[in-house]
């Protein structure tokens, strides 16, 4: 079987890829907004942490949970109608900007919450003995000292936001998945699905890269 | 300088409360090195952090320079600390920060100008001995050269007063004995208080005025380094001092020797300049008493130099108690053992 690419429509696989990386941008951008105070304060209000909080920590985590239990192609279509009152429409880049953050905010707060705990008590304990105000530890201390595992966060963040890109092709998102769901899959246009495929690929193996690099050059242990 | 009067702190475990300190009562004076010793468990660690408030008392006291910390809201207590320098034993410097950085750390706190900051940094740099290090990272550095950054990190905002949590406990012995000589150094050079907490007897003969020995969240016993340490009290402060004395074999020296009715075991202390001086030859020379030293020691308590002989004497009781006692008159310590 030869692979002729007689169906590939490359000026519709570039704005296709264009679209995608709007998305991504957009979301990974407001994803950082959102999922990075989310995480600190799930971070700060856990036991035995600076502003301990059992009722709020206890809250924020429940939000959080039950946003990372929905499977993602079900919380884009509940999400419909938030999406239509914030961007106006549920459909192409702008309608999938909206449940991709929803969708990917929480799971990095995860993320952040985590690399914060590898933050060395004993540091915060020497910066409070210093006399740091409690913003003060926020700003110097734990967000540098926790720089590299937020990069590694927000790189997998990223690349798990390049499948909810494609997914939310389903639902008339728009970018390469929108293109494999409609070409490849339905019309069975294989050589179609096989160029998508190989460009988001491409765009996963770019962005870990980029991410591998800056934790290394920020690791100083 | 420091007063803590009646200290008490709980932790609650489990539903109920384990008291860590029970009713602690210390007055630290300006410039001394102080040395509280204890066990693992024994509470010295919690006594030390509350010295800043690190950990908050149950109830009590803590005054320092004048200021009760008890009292003092959020931003007060943060003005106050840093008056209080503070290093630990895992160094807890910035992993991040370059040795120069963590040291500029607690001016940047403080909000202090760029020059200045620069300037103090370099001096500091230079009183610990790693000017040259200055744009490495502590991973880089040696356990040493990390306790010498957390030490210019701690005197960065000319405190009046140095906390030093086990500071040398993870450090071999020859690290042990510069970070000691470099505290000694600061505490001259700057007149500044010392407070320093560890469970080894060597660090406190090395460098402090005083010591407290704490056991089960009270202390036990307190007083000048020399007194405590030529004449300890409690059970466990004498477990200490026999950290560093040689006294295994001397009890197996005393209960071979036992027997033996015509010989008597006198332990010897000399004390400063006594140290240097033929006292026991001119006193055997004078009493005619044949002796045996089975044992001796001359060590330096920080500035004091001290000595002690285990003798044997060779005569019978009437000899040996005027031998004891024309050593007493030439004011050196004797114990019949």
């Amino acid at each position: 079987m030869s692979i002729t690419f007689e169906n590939v429509d490359w000026a519709e696989i570039w704005q296709g890829s264009l679209d995608t990386l709007t998305m991504l941008a957009f979301s990974t951008l407001f994803t950082a907004i959102i999922g990075l105070p989310l995480g600190i304060l799930l971070f700060l209000t856990s036991r035995g942490q600076l502003l301990q909080n059992k009722a709020l920590y206890a809250v924020l985590s429940f939000i959080v949970n039950i946003l990372r239990s929905v499977p993602f192609i079900i919380l884009m279509i509940m999400l419909i109608p938030l999406t239509r009152l914030i961007v106006g429409t549920s459909l192409g880049v702008q309608g999938s900007i909206p449940p991709l953050v929803i969708g990917a905010a929480p799971f990095f707060a995860r993320l952040v919450e985590t690399s914060l705990r590898e933050v060395d008590r004993g540091v915060i304990e020497a910066a409070q003995s210093m006399g740091a105000s409690k913003w003060q530890i926020i700003w110097k201390v734990l967000l540098p000292e926790s720089r590299p595992g937020l990069i590694a966060g927000i790189t997998i963040t990223t690349v798990a936001l390049v499948s909810y890109t494609a997914m939310s092709g389903a639902i008339g998102g728009g970018g390469l998945g929108d293109l494999a769901i409609r070409y490849g899959y339905q019309r069975f246009q294989t050589d179609v699905m096989i160029v998508t495929v190989v460009i988001l690929l491409v765009l996963v193996q770019i962005l870990q890269t980029i991410g591998d690099r800056l934790v290394a050059y920020f690791t100083r242990r | 300088m420091i007063q803590l009067e009646n200290l008490h702190k709980g932790y609650q475990v489990d539903g109920h409360i384990v008291p860590a300190l029970q009713g602690i009562d210390l007055s630290i004076e300006k410039g001394e090195i102080f040395g509280v010793i204890g066990h693992s468990g024994a509470g010295k660690s919690t006594l030390i952090r509350c010295i800043n408030l690190l950990e908050r008392p149950t109830s009590g006291r803590v005054v320092v320079d004048g200021t009760d910390l008890m009292n003092l809201d959020d931003r007060q207590l943060q003005e106050q600390r840093r008056q209080i320098g503070m290093i630990f034993q895992h160094f807890n410097l910035l992993s991040s920060a370059t040795v120069a950085e963590n040291v500029a750390f607690p001016l940047k706190l403080a909000k202090r100008p760029k020059a200045e900051i620069e300037q103090k940094v370099t001096e500091l740099l230079t009183l610990v001995g790693l000017e040259a290090h200055r744009n490495k990272y502590p991973a880089q550095l040696s356990g040493g050269q990390k306790q010498r950054v957390g030490i210019a990190r701690a005197l960065a905002s000319d405190p009046k007063v140095l906390l030093c949590d086990e500071a040398t406990s993870a450090l071999d012995p020859q690290t042990t004995n510069s970070i000691l000589a470099l505290l000694r150094d600061i505490n001259r050079k700057l007149g500044l208080t010392i407070v320093l907490i560890t469970h080894e007897m060597h660090v406190i003969r090395a460098v402090c005025d005083r010591v407290a020995v704490i056991d089960g969240g009270k202390i036990v016993e307190m007083g000048n380094v020399v007194d405590v340490f030529l004449k300890p009290q409690h059970p466990t402060t004498q477990e200490f001092v026999e950290q560093v004395a040689d006294s295994v074999e001397l009890k197996e020296i005393v209960s071979h020797e036992k027997a033996d009715k015509d010989r008597t075991m006198i332990r010897i202390t000399f004390l400063g300049s006594q140290t240097y001086q033929p006292v026991l030859f001119q006193t055997m020379l004078e009493t005619g008493t044949p002796f045996n030293i089975l044992q001796g020691t001359i060590s330096r308590m920080k500035d004091t130099p001290y000595g002690q002989l285990i003798v044997e004497l060779e005569a019978d009781q009437e000899q040996v108690n005027k031998t004891i006692g024309s050593l007493r008159q030439r004011g050196l310590e004797v114990e019949v053992i």
